[in-house]
């Protein structure tokens, strides 16, 4: 029983990471139909900005910040330099474009950093303390946890509560009308691409700690995780990728922790797989898909 | 009184293929005109050029003295025209209240609901319905009410009457034509259902294959057994 409480509070913490990252998958997907496949390689590289930042500082705190500034950054400028021009006549094109996106920032950092897994450490403690006897959670995991949650509050406030908000929101479901209403279309989507990115890079500073860490390809493995918790949760619903995050990560940790660490890859994507051929839609979409 | 909407000479299309061809008319302020003529006249081509959502290839644009080419279509509602598309163009994953206040979100401060509930009291029985639970007479009140919203000078209205009934239909023309007679708000109606825009209109024009056939006073064409029999065939 204790072992059980342990995977599923373990299970939590990685499932929380992966809400963020599948939020942010979602973000894009809703305004542009886009899986944007390089999202890991984008908070991989502004996570390794973020510990140069700290080595040369001292602080984590400054290069965490520096983290998510660069996320905003890099998806501006993702949006804005590149898939803006993607011609959206076939839904491949933009997967392309963002897959040749990995292999440019993969190999980047590489060429930079070098191709080896390089620390880095977390703000907190990852020793799980004690409570009444088990030891559940670490302080790290308290981070996790408040952490997405303040993401996916403030997005929540963002989207429902604010003009922009409701502004990104129209851009996405109706761009013509909404240019008609007089929403500048396309600085909503460098805006939805930047918040993403950001919160990519928040996904990235909270799992790699966890890891081998810093590694060019260090969040390829979270990528498949997230993007199967975005996929369960339908890619178009937000409430759909935070539990779909939270079901993948306890499952993830159920599967190591019962059966081994080496079969939750294969687990994530057996998953996948079945979701796909059994619920395409996921399972928490509330329309039919649209097409485009 | 120098005309709100002038235009002259345009030519547009999509591609390499112009849909219209050398179309000129002027809307007065506080004008209805009727834009009447079969399926694949350019009606609709007409309006997506004049807010800038199709690229003009020649001609000249002029609203309110202002010439408009190279104005982006975002912006065309600061200049005070707004366009309720074909197909109503409701935000169907958005409330309706929503859907009301993305009409006026650029015009600082935001203009008040109230008197656009006050004037389709169904919308605000329905204020927090989502745009895909409404019947398709709400859609329409919904998608010309969210127009209004944006206190423009001149309307274009594609197709209102689209699988409308009639009885809703006709309520939508004398909300119209009311409003225009309180507002002085110009409306450019472009509709396949000639008698009720006529029914309204204080100008009707006529286009067939993309060019302006004939224009005349509403009344007249409705009178004139010739014209109605050459142009708009009952």
């Amino acid at each position: 029983m204790d072992r059980f409480l342990f995977l599923t509070f373990d299970g939590l913490s990685r499932g929380a990471v992966y809400a963020a990252f599948a939020l942010a998958l979602v973000l894009i997907w809703r305004a542009t139909r886009i899986v944007n496949f390089a999202q890991g390689a984008m908070a991989v590289a502004t996570a390794y900005v973020a510990y140069s930042v700290a080595d040369a500082t001292g602080s984590y705190w400054l290069g965490f910040i520096v983290a998510l500034v660069a996320g905003l950054l890099i998806g501006a400028g993702v949006e804005r330099v590149v898939m803006r021009f993607v011609d959206h006549s076939s839904p491949l094109n933009g997967v392309v474009v963002a897959l040749g996106l990995v292999l440019i920032i993969q190999g980047v950092l590489g060429m930079i950093y070098g191709n080896e897994f390089r620390p880095a450490p977390a703000p907190f403690s990852r020793d799980a303390f004690n409570i009444g006897g088990v030891a559940l959670l670490s302080r790290y995991d308290l981070f996790v946890f408040a952490a997405v949650g303040a993401v996916v509050v403030l997005l929540t406030l963002l989207f429902t509560r604010t003009p922009t908000g409701l502004r990104m929101r129209a851009a996405a479901f109706a761009p013509d009308v909404s240019r008609l209403l007089g929403v500048p279309v396309g600085g909503m989507l460098t805006l939805g691409w930047a918040l993403a990115a950001a919160v990519g890079s928040l996904a990235g500073m909270l799992v790699i700690p966890t890891e081998l860490g810093l590694h060019p390809t260090a969040m390829d493995i979270v990528f498949i995780s997230a993007f199967t918790a975005a996929v369960l949760g339908g890619l178009d619903s937000p409430i759909g990728a935070v539990l779909g995050g939270l079901i993948v990560g306890l499952l993830l940790s159920y599967i190591s922790g019962y059966l081994g660490a080496t079969v939750a890859p294969m687990a994530v994507l057996a998953l996948l797989v079945v979701v796909l051929l059994s619920r395409p839609d996921g399972l928490f979409s509330r329309s039919k898909a649209r097409t485009a | 009184m120098s005309a709100l909407l002038e235009v002259e000479g345009l030519t547009a299309g999509y591609g390499a293929a112009p849909v219209l061809h050398d179309v000129s008319l002027t809307v007065e302020p506080g004008q209805i005109v009727a834009v009447l003529g079969a399926n694949g006249a350019g009606k609709s081509t007409l309006l997506r050029t004049l807010s800038g959502l199709l690229p003009a290839t020649s001609g000249r644009v002029t609203f309110d003295g202002q010439d408009l080419r190279g104005i982006k279509v975002e912006r065309m509602v600061h200049h005070g025209i707004a366009h309720v598309p074909e197909g109503r163009g409701v935000v169907t994953e958005l409330t309706v209240d929503e859907n009301l206040r993305l009409g006026g979100l650029w015009r600082k401060p935001q203009p008040p609901l109230e008197p656009i509930y006050e004037l389709f009291p169904r919308l605000a029985e329905r204020r927090g319905h989502l745009g895909h639970q409404l019947s398709g007479g709400e859609r329409q009140m919904l998608a010309i009410g969210r127009a209004l919203a944006a206190q423009p000078r001149l309307l274009l209205l594609d197709e209102p009457s689209l699988g409308l009934a009639p009885k809703i239909t006709a309520q939508i023309m004398a909300l119209l034509r009311d409003l225009r007679d309180r507002t002085g708000l110009a409306v450019l109606l472009v509709e396949q259902n000639v008698r009720s825009a006529l029914s309204i209109a204080d100008q009707g024009v006529v286009l067939s294959l993309g060019r302006i056939v004939t224009r005349h006073d509403a009344a007249t064409l409705v009178d004139d057994a010739d014209l109605r029999h050459a142009y708009l065939g009952f």
